[in-house]
């Protein structure tokens, strides 16, 4: 079982509503600042963006259902500041003083932010865990979807294809293992496959009969058919 | 462990949102934690320098030079980093072409990866919960929403963007744009087109 997050395939969101190429970029100016306070906090060297992501996935579900996208990123945000031990309760209740805080020699400068955006963060690493996989090869997915490591941990096989049959498409190569680096258990790199799968492995009633859905799933996920 | 008690640090802040942000932002400002210019540096990055303009110049280019294409589709992130594009969600890119056959559309259903370098900030119906939800159950009906038909004999092939990995789809180059230059083609380019949910600009 999964979060609230994992919501591919659910019925009953509605309609999609699309916005003209020119909309703006932010919506309102609070977006573009709770991004921006994000990503510099994320400067600070705290976490990584496996943890970052499994914050907003551990909002409480009626919370993640009704946050918009960006209250969903600010109100993670502080959860993780505080669970890290950059800030206190008392900091969010206002109660404290404005005084240098140890990390502060981190904090991202604005002259460093071109730099930092354009080196990016890649999760490729060497492995020992040989490949096990080659393209074209037959593939399941492990039945339950859960994180072997941490209870009710951070995973990235979502519902909707626990248990199907798909082919290997792509070897990416090895990258971090998202189930292990979102609770600071070490990166644990592994073979990253990109893994075809019919829609009719997926769907009671798929749209047309050669319509496929590509997943990128490490290979702790995977079994040989 | 995952905390699951309920009582989340994020209550105690104001609820309205963008008194969330304001607050949370003071707060880290006055303790030296982020640097305010350093933060109208991003918002200005991603407002005005990083946006779908990028990708179009990579389309555009793939369009008009058989060797950039297949070299594109062989090995994306080098060839897109030559042209300067390269950084945060966009590590690790995989292009993917459309043909009369097979329709690409990409997607993000457990939060919302896109290739930040070569389109920028996602559009709000990208990270909408509609989007994330059907894309891969009724990916038709969802371009039929975009105004998008595909021919039956097309088949979809849905990217969902579970990795590192970030998805660029190139469309197919439109009818009746021979001899355009590649800033002309570009300006064909969409980025729902890039997307996959929707289709480049025909020439008038």
């Amino acid at each position: 079982m999964t979060r609230v997050h994992d919501m591919g395939g659910r019925f009953g969101d509605g309609p999609v509503h699309p916005e003209p190429d020119d909309a703006p970029v932010f919506a309102e100016d609070w977006h573009a600042r709770a991004l921006a306070v994000t990503l510099a906090a994320g400067s600070l060297g705290q976490w990584n963006i496996d943890v970052s992501r499994h914050a907003r996935e551990r909002l409480s579900p009626k919370d993640y259902s009704r946050f918009s996208y960006y209250e969903k990123w600010i109100s993670a945000l502080a959860d993780l500041l505080v669970e890290t031990g950059v800030l206190t309760d008392a900091d969010l209740r206002g109660e404290t003083s404005g005084d240098q805080h140890p990390l502060a020699s981190r904090a991202l400068k604005a002259e460093a932010v071109a730099k930092v955006l354009a080196s990016g963060g890649p999760a490729d690493r060497p492995s020992n865990v040989p490949v096990k996989f080659k393209p074209g090869q037959e593939v399941v997915t492990a039945r339950q979807v859960a994180n072997r490591l941490v209870d009710g941990g951070h995973t990235r096989l979502p519902m909707y294809a626990a248990g199907a049959k798909g082919r290997i498409l792509m070897v990416h190569g090895t990258h971090v293992l998202p189930d292990s680096s979102a609770h600071k258990l070490g990166e644990a790199p592994e073979p990253l496959y990109a893994v075809a799968f019919p829609a009719s492995e997926l769907w009671a009633t798929p749209e047309h009969p050669r319509d496929e859905v590509v997943l990128d799933l490490w290979q702790s996920y995977l079994e040989p058919l | 462990m995952p905390h699951d008690d309920h009582d989340h640090p994020h209550a105690l802040l104001p609820p309205e949102p963008a008194l969330r942000v304001k607050a949370l932002e003071t707060i880290l400002i006055r303790k030296g934690l982020i640097d305010p210019a350093a933060l109208d540096e991003i918002i200005d990055t991603y407002q005005n320098k990083i946006g779908p303009q990028n990708g179009a110049r990579v389309v555009s280019k793939a369009w008009s030079d058989p060797d950039f294409k297949a070299a594109l589709l062989q090995d994306a992130t080098s060839v897109v980093a030559d042209l300067g594009y390269f950084g945060r969600q966009g590590e690790h890119m995989v292009v993917v072409e459309n043909t009369p056959e097979q329709h690409n559309m990409v997607v993000c259903t457990l939060c919302s990866c896109y290739p930040w370098p070569l389109l920028g900030i996602p559009p709000g119906w990208y990270k909408s919960d509609a989007y994330r939800a059907r894309a891969v159950r009724e990916p038709r009906k969802v371009l039929a929403e975009f105004g998008v038909t595909l021919p039956e004999t097309s088949s979809v092939r849905v990217w969902d963007s579970t990795a590192e990995v970030r998805y660029l789809v190139l469309p197919m180059r439109p009818v009746g744009s021979d001899g355009l230059t590649e800033d002309e083609l570009a300006a064909l380019v969409t980025r729902d087109s890039m997307i996959g949910t929707g289709l480049p600009k025909v020439p008038s």
